[in-house]
């Protein structure tokens, strides 16, 4: 069975990258890119109670799904969806181990609950509404080619329209020591079965023994060497340029993914 | 779907080491569970099923980086009832590349971190030089241990939906077989006990203070058990002796509702139970038990049996088996596949156990003795924190 689908929507955020349009040209070599602090929007979707619990690791992916959704015009309660990450909220994590550490180990309950993988996905199931399906994915440094490579099968073997969201942030001392992510990161992708008006391009994708393709401008590769998100941006510059081709991601060192391009216009 | 065959599975839990004593278990409707003395949890009223041996379980030296309580759990798994040997004897037949890796976990290796902050320096508050956050802490941790066990170079990926985790790992197997991405998955799950699981529920007042009573008019929380489950996953061969277990069928859905409470009418879950009926071609008639995912929160079970009732009336007889093994969490949907499938040779349907008065208002058929029985197609359901919902479907070849 091919493995493909039709990217219909990008959603992206990263310091110096503030969404899919604004680093379409960067990520094309046609504008200069400057690296900055990122800046989250906060999730307007959620109820206030719900949006005043959403840590960093929530925002950025609430931020890249519902941009790949409007960039696609795409009803996300009809999308399954596939998070994909490194490790959700970092700052929380921290919070709770010190809590732990200390005399006093009460932790609260929002604490507790924002401490599973899947909370991105608890949080967007009650921004968006989409009683579909939702999984929720790890593989360290492969995270973004695991989760490409599960949403890819949902859209061949299913039939469904699916979702991915791509995340990370960093963990504050003592773990960013020992994990050391620079920055948060986003990227999400909107795929179909079927082509649409808004299609951007075919990809179809298998399991390679290449190595995985580096970017061109420095500073970018630096970041998507150091963040498990970004390591899905040779694809993003490849649908930048327009020209289409096959861009190889990285995944279980030796075993990545090659990623076959054409564009829809 | 395409019918999948399980081919080789073991469990441990708090019920024993292994199939055999797994079983001897359920036949005695005995309950693991026990006062809660985990590691320095000393203020905490409740009980907890403990995997007996762990402490005295350490790692090989050649997967030491590999060493917590979660990996050292795996790899008791790994060892029972000649699993090493089947995955063996899998990779040779279709290499390693052809084999997938996909487990659950909500919590991974976090204990050792959380014991590793307890010795952060006092004057930079560095972790200690021995604490490895990529094979411990991280979520993919267990899965990668497993691959490197097995030298296995395949797909490889942890789901991590908390509760619902080691259910989805055979949604997500099955689509990569359909693929031709694999031709065998290892699936399952490894959960294991740490502080923060036990503080956190305890915070959201979830924990029970006696052994969890599911779908007990009088229940009053859950109590944390921990688990390895492990299943080799492969499409069926020509024949199959009768007593083979085939995966049928799973659906997947989500609550859109919040973070800790399920959706009260039980919306999320009946559509999880209605998908993987589709998927298997069955109707809830064909369904001989159910394996409720009944964690004994209020809450929980209400809005279960809500669903449970609406889809089965109360036809077919159903039990949680968390009274006897704990609510493993991220191990839950692996273990209680297994348990299924042991159903389904043995001709058992486990009564639940602690359940003293059943919950007149759930209405239910819930079995609080065990039944023996000729089950054929059972149910299986697991739900998790975030609204996420897993239900599978198993049945015999024969």
């Amino acid at each position: 069975m091919k493995l493909s689908a039709y990217l219909d929507g990008i959603g992206l955020i990263g310091p110096g990258l503030d969404n899919w349009l604004a680093a379409r040209p960067i990520l094309a070599g046609t504008a200069p890119y400057e690296s900055r602090p990122l800046t989250v929007p906060a999730p307007q979707s959620l109820p206030p109670v719900e949006r005043r619990r959403t840590g960093l690791a929530i925002k950025v992916a609430l931020a890249v799904a519902w941009e790949a959704c409007a960039a696609g015009q795409l009803d996300a309660r009809q999308l399954a969806t596939v998070f994909s990450s490194s490790g959700a909220d970092n700052d929380n994590c921290d919070a709770i181990c010190k809590a732990l550490a200390s005399e006093d180990r009460h932790i609260s309950p929002t604490r507790f609950h924002n401490s599973v993988h899947n909370a991105p996905a608890g949080y967007w199931g009650i921004a968006s509404g989409a009683m579909t399906p939702a999984t929720v994915l790890c593989a360290h440094d492969g995270s973004f080619g695991a989760g490409l490579l599960e949403a890819l099968t949902q859209v061949a073997v299913e039939g469904w329209g699916t979702l991915l969201v791509a995340y990370d942030m960093p963990y504050p001392e003592p773990l960013h020591a020992k994990r050391p992510l620079p920055a948060a990161f986003g990227i999400a992708l909107a795929l179909s079965p079927k082509r649409r008006a808004h299609s951007l391009a075919r990809i179809e994708v298998s399991l390679a023994d290449d190595a995985p393709d580096a970017l061109a401008e420095p500073e970018l590769e630096t970041l998507r060497r150091a963040i498990p998100s970004a390591r899905g941006l040779p694809l993003l510059q490849a649908v930048a340029r327009g020209a289409g081709g096959r861009v190889v991601l990285d995944y279980l060192a030796p075993l990545h993914l090659a990623v076959a391009i054409e564009p829809c216009r | 779907m395409n019918p999948l065959h399980l081919a080789h599975f073991t469990a441990a839990s708090c019920l024993g080491h292994g199939l055999e004593a797994t079983l001897a278990a359920l036949r005695a409707q005995k309950s693991g569970l026990a006062p809660c003395a985990f590691e320095t949890v000393t203020d905490l009223a409740t009980y907890v099923g403990e995997v007996a041996g762990i402490d005295e379980a350490p790692l090989p030296a050649s997967l030491a980086e590999y060493e917590c309580r979660n990996n050292r759990l795996a790899l008791l798994g790994l060892r029972q009832d000649g699993f090493n040997a089947v995955v063996g004897a899998a990779a040779a037949r279709y290499g390693r590349r052809r084999i997938g890796v996909l487990l659950g976990t909500s919590t991974s290796g976090i204990l050792q971190t959380e014991q590793a902050y307890r010795r952060r320096d006092p004057v930079t508050g560095a972790l200690p030089d021995d604490f490895r956050y990529r094979t411990t802490h991280n979520t993919y941790s267990v899965a990668d241990f497993v691959r490197t066990a097995f030298n296995l170079e395949g797909p490889a990926v942890v789901v991590s939906t908390a509760c619902s985790s080691s259910a989805k790992v055979f949604a997500a197997a099955a689509r990569m077989i359909a693929a031709g991405l694999i031709d065998a998955a290892i699936v399952g799950g490894v959960d294991s006990l740490c502080l923060t699981t036990l503080y956190g529920f305890n915070s959201l007042e979830l924990l029970s203070s006696e052994p969890c009573r599911p779908y007990d008019a009088d229940r009053n929380g859950l109590s944390i058990g921990e688990a390895a489950a492990f299943i080799l996953l492969q499409r069926p061969a020509d024949s199959l002796d009768a007593d083979a277990v085939l995966l049928l069928g799973a659906g997947e859905s989500s609550d859109a509702h919040h973070m800790s409470s399920p959706h009260p009418e039980g919306l999320g879950a009946h559509m999880a139970m209605t998908a993987a009926l589709k998927a298997a071609g069955l109707e809830p008639a064909d369904i001989d038990y159910i394996n409720l995912h009944g964690t004994a929160t209020p809450s929980n079970d209400a809005a279960e049996g809500r669903a449970v009732a609406t889809l089965f009336g109360n036809q077919v007889p159903g039990s949680s088996t968390k009274g006897a093994t704990g609510h493993t969490l991220g191990a839950a949907g692996g273990l209680e596949a297994i348990i299924s499938a042991l159903a389904l040779q043995h001709g058992i349907l486990p009564g639940g156990v602690n359940t003293r008065c059943v919950d007149p208002d759930i209405p239910i058929q819930y079995l609080t003795a065990n039944r023996e029985s000729a089950p054929r197609r059972v149910l299986s359901n697991s739900f998790g924190f975030g609204g996420t919902n897993c239900s599978l479907v198993l049945g015999r070849a024969g």
